[in-house]
């Protein structure tokens, strides 16, 4: 059928409708005009900023100083350029798969050939007492950023619910600024659902000497208040922690309403099959909100990452064009916290054996994880070398034996790159 | 000000005017200098913002921290032991009033 489908796919008449135009999204577009599609392409995002970058927000864009600018995804030039009708603001409310449109909340509609859903995840919100005080914020969109940033020059201390990877850059960035920040993490461990637990040991102390508090097993049970805004923090063993600021870093859900109302499946995403693709074939979900078939994971999973969002885009635009093929692309992510680099390639699963390469006490070493003997995931701090060579070794099934990685002598840079 | 001309392999030039403190990654994102991608944000973990620089504005330019050399080994494109550098890791503003590079055929 996809080969056949590449004929119509390809016509003038042919109209591709983007929800979502994120990292995800406007990949996607790009990667159909690279790859040839001359068809119509619309893009429907219900934010009304131009669409930037969000890694930096957490980042770079908390530094001192006057409000910096958000990084864009493209330029402006780039949508009337590739000819598509990109329009901010608009929500999309409903999906009719029988009759292939789309509900814009302004009650209009818009008809396609094929739908591909790039909306992203939300962040989880809290319900404890308080939640909804001045002062306690998310951090997803650049208006949450902006409305952090305009706060920052002001507070003191600062109370960082969540030891995930937003939370604890923000953290770093917060300390970069002089405020005192503490981190009440639920688990017994930091960003504990994505590194091993080497890893999470060494972010403890490294967080500690950045002068960051880290509670390791304590939640939040509320918040109090003083004129409707944020004064403290009341953790689950009966602690106080005053606040001036409070960052909610407690995860995302995965944005599938529109799906799930159509009668798509959704589990943990909207669940899509190895080519990114739903059971509906004129409907695809690539990025955060896509629960796919993962060959490196040997299960299902969804990942929350710029690469997995990029990757997913470009195979996903293939795929529209009838180019079919499984999508196996390696995972691979990064995080900056302080003056720390953290870079992931593949995924480490719990079970993995670990072996050590380099000295965690001069902050350049990494962590390989090994499955069933074989070089699964490797956890690199300021060390790109290590990252980028796993990359490579990962990218082509290639392995290195454990003796090997523990071995500075062995020069993994080279022995990636040798055929 | 300051002036940045992005040469590309067909011959074609993009030129860009600013003036603040931006770096080449960030100048050539805004304005949509193809060929310089900065998928990482400008955090020097990607290498999509490789770029190299014309041998007479070397001399100006900040040296190469031990992140951009470790990445400058892993770029798409082969690396310029002399010319090569991440566009993310310089920024404008600094030491130099224009400055001319040449865009790589490929950076994923
Ligand atoms: C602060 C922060 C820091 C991060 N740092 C890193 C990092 O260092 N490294 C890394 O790899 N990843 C990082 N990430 C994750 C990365 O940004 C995401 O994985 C990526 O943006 C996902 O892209 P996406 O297109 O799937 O979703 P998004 O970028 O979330 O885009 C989805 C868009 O769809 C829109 N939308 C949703 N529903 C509708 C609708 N019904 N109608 C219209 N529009 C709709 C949303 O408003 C949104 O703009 C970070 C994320 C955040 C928030
Ligand atoms: S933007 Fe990623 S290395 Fe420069």
């Amino acid at each position: 059928m996809d080969d056949r489908m590449n004929f119509s796919t390809n016509a003038p008449a042919h109209h591709v409708v983007v929800v979502g135009n994120g990292q995800a999204g406007i990949q996607l577009i790009d990667s159909l005009r690279t790859e040839g599609y001359s068809g119509r392409v619309t893009l429907l995002g219900e934010e009304t900023h131009f669409p930037y970058q969000r890694p930096p927000l957490s980042k770079d864009y908390m530094a001192a100083g006057s409000t910096p600018e958000a990084l864009p995804l493209r330029a402006e030039k780039f949508f009337p350029e590739n000819d598509v009708d990109s329009r901010l603001g608009v929500r999309v409310t409903a999906i009719d798969r029988a009759a292939r449109t789309v509900t814009l909340d302004d009650g209009s509609t818009v008809a396609y050939s094929t739908l591909v859903l790039a909306t992203g995840a939300a962040n989880r919100s809290l319900s404890v007492p308080g939640s909804t005080l001045a002062g306690v914020h998310g951090l997803r969109t650049l208006a949450d950023a902006e409305a952090v940033h305009a706060r920052l020059g002001d507070v003191g201390a600062v109370v960082v619910i969540g030891a995930g990877f937003i939370g604890l850059e923000f953290a770093a960035a917060a300390r970069q600024r002089g405020i005192a920040v503490t981190v009440l993490e639920f688990a017994d461990r930091p960003m504990g659902r994505t590194l091993s637990p080497a890893l999470s040991r060494y972010f403890v102390g490294a967080h500690e000497r950045m002068g960051v508090t880290l509670r390791l097993g304590e939640g939040i049970a509320s918040f109090t208040g003083n004129a409707g805004r944020v004064t403290s923090v009341e953790s689950t063993t009966g602690t106080s922690y005053p606040a001036d600021l409070v960052l909610v870093g407690i995860g995302v859900v995965p944005r599938t309403d529109l799906a799930a109302a159509s009668g798509l499946a959704v589990e943990n995403g909207i669940t899509v099959d190895s080519s990114l693709r739903t059971a509906d074939p004129n409907v695809f979900a690539i990025g955060d909100c896509a629960n796919y078939p993962s060959h490196h994971a040997g299960t299902r999973t969804r990942l929350e990452s710029v690469q997995n969002a990029t990757d997913q885009a470009r195979h996903a635009a293939k795929a529209i064009l009838g180019r079919s093929g499984s999508y196996a692309q390696l995972p691979w992510f990064w995080s900056q916290q302080g003056a720390l680099k953290l870079q992931i390639a593949g995924l480490v699963q719990s079970g993995d054996t670990t072996v050590l390469r380099g000295d965690p006490a001069t902050d350049k070493f990494s962590v390989f994880s090994f499955r069933g003997g074989r070089l699964a995931a490797v956890e690199s701090v300021n060390k790109p070398g290590d990252h980028m060579a796993a990359r490579r070794l990962l990218d082509q099934g290639r392995s290195v034996s454990p003796e090997q990685a523990a071995d500075l002598g062995f020069d993994v840079k080279s022995y990636s790159k040798a055929q | 000000m300051t002036k940045l001309s992005f040469h590309h392999s067909d011959g074609s030039i993009d030129v860009v005017e600013t003036d603040s403190e931006t770096s080449i990654m960030r100048a050539a994102v805004t304005n949509g200098v193809r060929g310089i991608v900065g998928e990482c944000g400008g955090q020097a973990m990607c290498a999509t913002c490789h770029v190299y620089v014309r041998p007479e504005y070397l001399g100006g330019l900040p040296g190469i921290g031990d992140d951009e050399d470790e990445m400058l080994d892993c770029t798409a494109d082969p690396r310029d032991d002399v010319r090569s550098r991440l566009g993310c890791q310089i920024k404008l503003g600094t030491g130099f009033d224009e400055l001319e590079v040449d865009v790589p055929g490929s950076q994923v």
